[in-house]
């Protein structure tokens, strides 16, 4: 069931185009994602949902309700802002329980729910602590107690995670998802990590100059995103030139002839010159002299970069203007090549996405 | 010996600053009314010959009446000024804070004068009230400065959580920018009050027959004998001023501390 509907929504701040005719619809129970880079839009179509800003054109509904000119404290909806607004003169347990002072709660109800939304966050017991002596990361999960504890149909989340070191937001991105999951509730989640987007979320729209260039599960969006725009953004793409054939295939440079089903050609196979993408696991080398099953175009290797658990290499191949990224787990024993050495590189046409040429 | 010199001429400016205001309390309670050395013997009597004086009890009313509604006045006018430059960018903005600002490095003279003009032009009669409107011009650009630092330092998230939470614009500011502010808005206040309550000049020219304390101090001068009782209200004024300085600037830094923010902004 549709919670979230937008219709046609504009936004301009003076002569700034920020939301450019956006429809978007968002399920209930939802996990949504607002991914883009900085100054896309996707901040102020979350703080419109929010209703920090007004839609310039356009209509918002949630829950069936229009939401044209209904303040942000009468909308179901609550935010964790991304400086987590703690407010510095309360405690944890008035923080949390500022949402309720106009419930009509008695003292003790307010108490009990307080606790119970500190134990949703892991911070039980946490109630009576200054709010300022918080790390970073109990910060955060203050502001989503403070934010779930009125129940909303939506919770807004502006980047909530980018103020965390690393090891620490891969822990609070695990425990978003688990905490949506145990509260049913929709989120809503604004951010610029890519990755952050496609671990967390149901569906995720992707921005660019205010407007929606794609919107799709994760598996679809890094397996057949939509534009060349869409497809450099989410994760490491290589591109070589590629001509159509007439037929339904492409001819690719240093690769070779490929036909190609509808999905993998988003924008249709024009005529003239083309663009084809494949991502650098669905490329591979014959190490130890195993062949995985695919084509194979021989070539030689350029770079190398060894990660630990991965190698990535360059490979040049005649016929290609450019190296190729190709990565390789690195498995117990396994053959890691040298700069210079002859590679055979293994493709897979059904792999390849096929873009006019940029 | 750099060090040395340098030592020399920091002892000889804070002897410059301070041993003027050091002799105050000195002739004050010397049992003399010539103000020479050397020292007669230690007395109470001007202190206590202060509290007869009925023309000076009014001119100490007068004047702490006009600081109160001077420091209140700036304050809010303060506040309002502090919020609009730290939340919202409009055209003019600069031009606009600095006109504003403008009467802090203005000779006190030139305003006084030109107020003076103005109000009898306007057919006002002198009183306390053009005492007061001198005095919130020119406290209002401190209340500023002092409100300014407390306002950029508040996150304008803050004010949209509550909102986001329950709260109207209005409860919004209430409940979370002015608890946030407050120690800002004590500062103001007492850096106004301070102000206005030892102002000579600009009360020397408006005040008409409701003289403060100030004028009223110039106005005994031209009496040798009561110069003693002269030392012994400039000695309580230096006390009460510096303390409510040093209270104020105290609120204010306490206040940051409890927020957890940086020091930034303030006078001292």
């Amino acid at each position: 069931m549709t919670l979230i509907a937008l219709s046609g929504v504009q936004k301009w701040f003076g002569g700034y185009h920020a939301l450019r005719s956006v429809d978007l619809s968002i399920a209930e129970g939802e996990f949504f994602s607002l991914l883009g880079p900085s100054g896309c839009g996707k901040t102020t179509l979350l703080r419109t949902i929010a209703g920090f800003e007004a839609p310039s054109e356009g209509s918002l509904r949630i829950d069936g309700a229009d939401m044209a000119g209904v303040p942000p404290n009468r909308r179901p909806t609550n935010m964790v802002f991304q400086s987590y607004a703690i407010f510095p003169h309360l405690s944890v347990a008035e923080n949390v329980a500022f949402g309720l002072r106009r419930s009509g709660l008695s003292r003790a109800e307010r108490d009990a729910k307080v606790e119970e939304a500190l134990g949703m966050v892991g911070l039980s017991g946490y109630g009576e602590r200054a709010s300022h002596a918080l790390s970073g990361g109990q910060r955060q999960r203050v502001a989503l107690a403070r934010a779930l504890i009125l129940q909303p149909k939506v919770l807004l989340l502006d980047e909530p995670l980018s103020a965390l070191d690393r090891k620490l937001r891969e822990q609070m991105q695990m425990e978003l998802r688990r905490l949506q999951r145990s509260v049913g509730i929709t989120f809503v989640l604004v951010t610029h990590d890519q990755e952050e987007a496609l671990i967390l979320s149901d569906r995720v729209a992707v921005m660019f100059e205010g407007a929606i260039a794609q919107l799709a599960a994760p598996q679809t969006l890094y397996a057949r995103p939509a534009t060349r725009q869409v497809a450099e953004f989410i994760g490491v793409m290589n591109f070589l030139p590629a001509r159509s054939d007439g037929n339904g295939g492409v001819e690719v440079a240093g690769l070779g002839h490929a036909e190609i089903a509808p999905d993998q050609a988003p924008e249709g196979l024009a005529a003239g010159d083309l663009e084809a993408g494949m991502r650098p696991e669905t490329l591979s080398l014959v190490l130890d002299g195993a062949e995985p099953p695919g084509r194979v175009v021989e070539g030689r290797i350029e770079e190398r970069a060894y990660y630990g658990d991965m190698t990535y290499y360059e490979v040049s191949l005649p016929g290609s203007p450019r190296p190729l990224t190709v990565s390789m787990k690195n498995l117990m024993g396994r053959e890691v090549l040298e700069r210079g050495a002859k590679a055979s590189l293994v493709w897979d046409p059904r792999a390849l996405v096929v873009f006019p040429a940029g | 010996m750099r060090g040395g010199w340098l030592g020399a001429y920091a002892l000889a400016y804070v002897v410059f600053l301070y041993a003027p205001i050091a002799l105050l309390p000195l002739f004050a309670f010397n049992d003399s009314t010539v103000i020479a050395f050397p020292l007669t013997g230690f007395t109470t009597r001007w202190f206590t010959e202060l509290t007869a004086v009925g023309a000076l009890h009014d001119a100490a009313v007068n004047s702490v009446v006009i600081a109160v509604v001077t420091a209140v006045l700036a304050t809010t006018l303060g506040v309002c000024a502090a919020r609009a430059a730290s939340r919202h960018r409009f055209p003019g903005r600069g031009p606009i804070m600095g006109a504003i600002m403008l009467p802090l490095v203005l000779p006190e003279i030139i305003v006084a004068v030109a107020l003076l003009v103005v109000f009898l032009a306007l057919g006002l009669s002198l009183s306390m009230l053009t005492v007061i409107a001198g005095h919130v011009l020119i406290c209002t650009p401190f209340a500023i400065a002092v409100l300014n630092g407390a306002f950029q330092n508040l996150d304008p998230a803050m004010e949209e959580a509550a909102r986001d939470l329950g709260e109207t614009r209005f409860s919004a500011f209430r409940s979370v920018t002015l608890p946030l502010v407050a120690p800002g808005i004590v500062s103001a206040l007492l850096i106004s009050f301070t102000i206005s309550l030892d102002e000579f000049i600009i009360a020397f020219f408006l005040s008409g027959s409701d003289p403060t304390l100030p004028v009223y101090l110039w106005g005994q001068l031209r009496f040798p004998q009561r110069i003693p009782v002269v030392m012994a209200l400039g000695t309580i004024l230096v006390v009460l001023s510096v303390a409510l300085i040093a209270s104020a600037e105290l609120l204010r830094r306490r206040g940051l501390a409890r927020a957890g923010m940086a020091q930034r902004g303030g006078v001292l």
